[in-house]
């Protein structure tokens, strides 16, 4: 069967779709052979990131075992994670660093 | 493995046999590019920079056309100079130094653009029919330095091509040959990781440097760096954030310890994985590496970068299935994210594309002719 999306390391807490998925869709992965499902809230386009879990406002947004940015709303499993929810932390002269 | 390349004064191997017409200032480029047009077998670098600019800029532009003039892949070079810019001594010393032919052709000393067309056409003329003289050779493929770089990226980058290339890039490496790349905004979230990487503290302080410096010219400016990088295609197509991006971007390298740390125009030495400072922005960035003496570039694109360069092969590789069904004229080399094939089997083939294209096998920006408008990149503002 054909991956749908795809977690690239157990510390991560969103997925990358490998397709353009709708909303309601479950979607199966593995991570360290550990299955997880998740149902969408949003459409997904392929490339697009969904959140695996509850990830609470300010906190860490991890992909590839690493920071990518911080949550600026608290997001709900299943939905787009991208920048309406995400802040990048660097390169930030708007934030007067 | 090996390739077949052309032998050159200094000991290094061409994987193309042009004469490069360098223009030395802005102002001489449409010169260069006349003489490029009359004579085949040259090949044009142009740019925008070399005159109105403070001097580590103006030392920085000097330096990096003096190393593309070294590049292994042109057997000699012509200098098109416009004369009010200063001396261009410096540049064609450089160049001088490596053993291979060297002139210049000044246009404003030679009575102006039509005069300095036939003095240049008659100057690369003679050195089109030396370098012709020339035959390619058998050898090792340790002689290889490949560039890396990646462009109009999407999440397939960090995911296919990227690690792809990187394992490419292992394998040559292994061998005794190198691997060079930049884009230093796109080490930003990612620095920790290449710094550990580092041969010595003292590289790895370095690549913690270029990042902040590259960092703090964006807090200067005080705006949200995204939208310039990421790019807008680069969010469009789901990549959020510039570590997410650098996340993806830093695998192109391998993940063999990183030997050295170059300023832009600077050339490496001995052997391994290098970084060179610069932009993610193509024209300025491919540049970089062809200084640094790259004699191929492995080139990642998710929504399909077309742009190759003048005078150094850019193999274009993707692993966005649509990307490589529509845009499928400009892709050399697709991967497969859903099939079976490892990234370390991948990079296998990719470096056997590689080694025939260093061979003289044409790319297929080279066989578009998509070679031009090159740039080099300037830390400083244009006075």
């Amino acid at each position: 069967m054909e991956r749908k999306a795809v977690i690239l390391n157990s510390k991560d807490n969103v997925a990358t779709a490998l397709a353009d998925l709708a909303a309601g869709e479950v979607v199966k992965m593995e991570v360290e052979k550990a299955g997880i499902a998740v149902t969408l809230v949003d459409c997904i386009p392929f490339g697009h990131k969904f959140s695996l879990s509850n990830i609470k406002m300010d906190s860490p947004i991890m992909k590839y075992g690493e920071v990518i940015g911080k949550a600026t709303a608290d997001i709900k499993p299943g939905q787009h994670v991208h920048v309406h929810n995400v802040a990048s932390t660097r390169g930030r002269g708007d934030m007067g660093k | 493995m090996s390739f077949w390349g052309y032998p050159r004064p200094d000991g290094s191997v061409g994987s193309r046999n042009y004469v490069g017409v360098i223009s030395t200032v802005a102002c001489a480029s449409n010169v260069a590019q006349w003489i490029v047009q009359q004579v085949p077998g040259c090949a044009l670098f142009a740019h925008q920079q070399g005159c109105g600019q403070a001097k580590p800029d103006m030392e920085l532009v000097h330096r990096t056309l003096a190393s593309l003039g070294c590049n292994p892949n042109l057997a000699g070079v012509l200098l098109v100079s416009l004369g009010c810019e200063g001396p261009v001594d410096d540049i064609m010393e450089g160049i001088a130094a490596s053993g291979k032919a060297v002139d210049k052709v000044v246009i404003q000393q030679a009575g102006g653009a039509s005069t300095a067309l036939a003095e240049g056409c008659r100057l690369a003329r003679q050195m089109v029919m030396d370098a012709s003289a020339i035959r390619r050779q058998e050898v090792d493929d340790a002689r290889l330095m490949i560039g890396v770089k990646c462009g109009a990226s999407d999440p397939t980058s960090g995911l296919g091509s990227n690690p792809s290339i990187g394992a490419a890039c292992d394998i040559l490496i292994e061998k005794g040959g190198s691997c060079i790349f930049g884009e230093t905004p796109e080490m930003m979230g990612a620095e920790h990781i290449l710094a550990r990487r580092a041969a010595s503290p003292e590289i790895g302080r370095k690549i913690i440097e270029i990042v902040s410096r590259m960092e703090k010219r964006s807090l200067a400016m005080g705006v949200d760096m995204r939208g310039a990088n990421p790019s807008r295609g680069n969010i469009a197509a789901g990549l959020t954030s510039i570590e997410e991006k650098s996340l993806g971007a830093i695998v192109k390298g391998g993940t063999t310890p990183i030997k050295g740390v170059c300023e832009y125009g600077e050339r490496p030495e001995g052997h391994g994985l290098f970084i060179v400072d610069g932009p993610g922005q193509e024209p300025k960035a491919v540049t970089a590496l062809a200084a640094a003496g790259a004699q191929v570039i492995l080139f990642s694109t998710g929504i399909g970068a077309p742009h190759g360069f003048p005078f150094v092969p850019v193999v274009k590789v993707t692993a966005n299935p649509k990307t490589y069904q529509q845009l499928s004229e400009h892709i050399d080399f697709y991967v497969d994210i859903g099939g079976r094939a490892s990234h370390k089997e991948l990079g296998r083939d990719i470096l056997t594309q590689v080694l025939a294209v260093a061979s003289g096998k044409k790319t297929k920006a080279e066989s578009l002719g998509y070679v031009n408008f090159t740039d080099i990149w300037t830390a400083g503002t244009t006075f």
